[in-house]
């Protein structure tokens, strides 16, 4: 038994891209305790709500996040949309998902070049980013932005792309698909890359349903969880399936963002043949009243919006509960037992986002 | 053999062009919807202050008594809530970034006194 010591981790450190602090109680080499403490970086972008209209809210809640800001825009225009009994057309739902799920390739290229990184690999790290690029153009043709989209509103969507457009968003998908192809098999097959990842900071399913783990953590895990299956957007019609492992390790949860990024160019191909042609949004006229909860499935995992309004046009109440958040619990659970040099890539793979946690 | 596996894909990238532009030796490409700045058409504005009203930061201030219609280039978030409202059309979105500075600029645009107004019957024709 060796002595106890306590090492501190972030919220400066070179593979973590926002600010979370951990107090590492080690022992010789082996992590026993791991201690989280975020609030680095609380915005207070909640308390906004008594500032903006609701429908000017949007472009708050899209910069919660900079990578799933799409997804943050269409779960409060859900919310909101909810609330107001606002039935969207098909048109703009299918837009909606088209984009939802771009953002969902992009994020898991951003986090596989972050991952790749977190074990040293640079020149992996390069070329996913590399990729992601193409997936930004390709927003900034649709909408305008590359980062934040501002076409999400509440009733529809503000900008259509016509039937070509998206042709040639499947076309570039698909022409990049062999090198992500390339890429990833990198992360499956190469030995020196599953010496870091197989069998490192397990988390079992009935760990990860006891910890509230969401989203590609918890389906590493083997929990069937995934708030694409609620019936949001146009996934029922998609013919959607969630993707599944068991290993629950890290190798797992990589395997887990690799398959995702492939079906989400399948959805988005599906959707771009089946897309309908019609209204991109409807005139929402009132208030909001009452109390409304949306789920959706970000790239990170489930994220929970909750509005309440009394009749004004200003919300008396909006919540977001980020995916990072929950899945804090499970990594310290994993964080338990593993070695001191394996924590970067642990802490990387629930792939956290600490500013959307701390809003 | 599993290892090596991006031996190909950073020999390809040995020979091959870089994938960042030299820039600014070479332009960036801006598309068409490339939410970039905000311009005005002095001529048809009539001052009525909707974009003002409208925009979410508080970037734009219309001052009626003064003919000046202004924006803060640093706290307009460009979501183009001012260009869909307009009801003379007369702002539109460039699809290119303003230039980058050290301190925060307020562009202030004059605008002319607008010629006699037009008929009903004339505007209709139009």
């Amino acid at each position: 038994m060796g002595k106890r010591t306590i090492i501190p981790f972030g919220p400066q450190h070179p593979v973590l891209p926002e600010p979370i602090h951990l107090d590492l109680v080690i022992e010789d080499e082996t992590v026993v305790e791991a201690i989280p403490s975020i609030g680095f970086i609380h915005r207070g972008l909640e308390k906004l709500v008594e500032k903006k209209e609701y429908a000017e809210m949007v472009y708050v809640i899209e910069r919660v996040c900079g990578i799933c800001s799409f997804g943050h825009g269409w779960g409060y225009c859900a919310a909101v949309e909810g609330l107001m009994k606002v039935e969207v057309p098909t048109r703009a739902n299918y837009l909606r998902t088209i984009w939802h799920e771009l953002s969902r390739v992009h994020s898991h290229l951003l986090w596989l070049g972050l991952m790749a990184d977190a074990f040293g690999f640079e020149s992996l790290f390069m070329h996913c980013w590399r990729l992601r690029e193409t997936i930004l153009d390709m927003f900034e043709k649709t909408t305008g932005g590359r980062v934040i989209f501002s076409v999400c509103k509440v009733g529809g969507v503000r900008k259509d792309v016509d039937n070509e457009t998206l042709g040639g968003i499947v076309d570039g998908l698909n022409k990049i698909k062999a090198e992500i192809k390339g890429l990833t098999d990198v992360f499956i097959t190469d030995k020196s890359v599953k010496n870091r990842t197989l069998g490192v900071g397990v988390l079992s399913k009935e760990k990860a349903m006891e910890f509230g783990a969401v989203g590609p953590v918890a389906r590493a895990s083997g929990v069937l969880q995934d708030m694409r299956l609620t019936g949001k957007g146009v996934y029922d019609e998609l013919g959607f399936e969630p993707v599944i492992e068991e290993g629950g390790d890290c190798y797992a949860r990589t395997a887990v963002r690799i398959r995702e990024v492939f079906q989400s160019i399948e959805l988005i191909e599906t959707a771009a043949k089946g897309i309908p042609d019609g209204d991109i949004a409807i005139a929402v006229k009132g208030n909001p009243d009452g109390e409304f909860v949306a789920r959706m499935e970000q790239p990170r995992g489930e994220a929970f919006y909750y509005a309440k309004g009394s009749g004004s046009k200003f919300l008396d109440r909006m919540r977001v509960r980020t995916p990072t958040n929950q899945n804090i619990p499970a990594l310290v659970q994993m964080l338990q037992g593993a070695d001191l040099a394996d924590v970067p890539v642990l802490v990387l793979t629930i792939d956290p986002c600490i500013s959307c946690t701390e809003r | 053999m599993g290892t090596f596996k991006i031996g190909g894909v950073v020999l390809k990238s040995l020979f091959n062009k870089p994938a960042t532009l030299m820039y600014p030796v070479i332009p960036r490409k801006w598309e068409e919807r490339t939410r970039g700045s905000i311009g005005i058409e002095e001529a048809s504005c009539i001052l009525c202050g909707i974009c003002a009203k409208k925009c979410p930061t508080h970037a734009i201030a219309v001052a009626k008594d003064q003919r000046t219609w202004a924006i803060e280039r640093m706290q307009c978030i460009q979501c183009g809530s001012c260009v869909e409202t307009c009801p003379k059309k007369c702002l539109r979105m460039i699809p290119e970034y303003t230039a980058p500075g050290t301190e925060k600029i307020t562009d202030v645009v004059s605008i002319p006194e607008q010629q006699k107004q037009p008929k009903p019957e004339a505007a209709a024709a139009e």
